[in-house]
């Protein structure tokens, strides 16, 4: 059996200064890029869909996205299909919160102890959404996939922003 | 009456890939926190990537100052495109030309040089927030 091409699943963060949730959707989206999932994920900023080039608004078409938003306004979600494509999974901060019964975050600067928490069992959320994306992936018939990559390049899609091999 | 009647819009770039993105994350957060929290109103960028109705109206109404990473421009970009004035316009890059001994390094923690420099950069903002106050500048509408 050939071996598919590199995939790696697209981590997008709202990075909300004004709130703690959107400090916390960064530091997650960082603790999985950086060290619990470094080698499946990669990142873009969200203001690139908008102040960057076409290689960025076709981020998500080269990788399947997993967005982290700290509120209910789901800016990273809505900005990454209105520009890019619909991403796999959305994460919100505030109602993961709420589900497993944490704290409020507080302290959009410097984290109190909430917030920590609640960076943990995002990025470990995350992580397993990582997972089962990839899982998933791994399943898609080396067929399908390669249709898949020809159709891209018949779209003329041939670059991503993200610097890495990816099967455009 | 609004309670940012009159603020100066700070729009911070919100990058998660470079150190220079958690340095000018830093400068914002020192200047509308620490040195002019009465006069300046920070702005999530992903609110004007969405195209937030609440959050465009507040940029078209208001004077802004955006404090960019690198040099993709996302924070001035983001204001322009959403109907906004930058009154004000820093780079973390063209700061750190300015203060060599300062390397930032670190994302998610900056180290202490990356917040110094934040500072630096700060601080040289208020002297255009300060002189924003005293001349009553506006854009010929209502702060909201």
């Amino acid at each position: 059996m050939s071996e598919g091409p590199e995939r790696k699943v697209g981590i997008i963060a709202c990075s909300g200064e004004e709130l703690a949730e959107g400090t916390v959707s960064r530091l997650a989206a960082l603790r999985v890029l950086d060290s619990l999932r470094p080698h499946d994920t990669v990142t873009l900023c969200l203001p690139l869909f908008l102040a960057g080039g076409p290689d960025d608004r076709t981020f998500a078409l080269h990788h399947p996205t997993i967005t982290v938003d700290g509120c209910d306004l789901r800016c990273a979600a809505h900005a990454t299909e209105m520009y890019s494509n619909k991403p796999v999974h959305s994460l919100v901060v505030s109602e993961l919160v709420a589900e497993q019964g944490l704290r409020k975050p507080g302290g959009r600067r410097q984290l109190n102890e909430a917030g920590r928490q609640a960076v943990e069992s995002t990025a470990e959320r995350l992580a397993a959404l990582v997972d089962a994306v990839i899982s998933k992936e791994t399943h898609v018939s080396d067929t399908a996939r390669v249709t898949g990559t020809s159709e891209r390049r018949e779209r003329g899609e041939g670059s991503c922003s993200c610097g890495g091999k990816c099967a455009v | 009456m609004s309670k940012d009647k009159g603020r100066v819009v700070v729009v911070p770039c919100s990058g998660i890939g470079k150190p220079s993105g958690s340095v000018s994350r830093e400068a914002a957060y020192e200047l509308c926190e620490s040195l002019r929290p009465q006069k300046t109103q920070l702005v999530a960028l992903s609110k004007l990537v969405l195209g937030d109705a609440a959050t465009r109206e507040t940029v078209a109404r208001t004077p802004c100052v955006a404090i960019d990473g690198c040099q993709q421009m996302c924070a001035s970009k983001m204001v322009k495109k959403s109907g906004g004035t930058v009154i004000h316009a820093v780079a973390v890059l063209d700061a750190f030309r300015r203060h060599r001994e300062l390397k930032a390094e670190g994302i998610a923690e900056l180290n202490d040089a990356g917040r110094k420099l934040a500072r630096v950069m700060a601080e040289e903002l208020v002297e255009t927030v300060d002189a924003l106050g005293s001349s009553g500048v506006d854009k010929g509408a209502t702060y909201v």
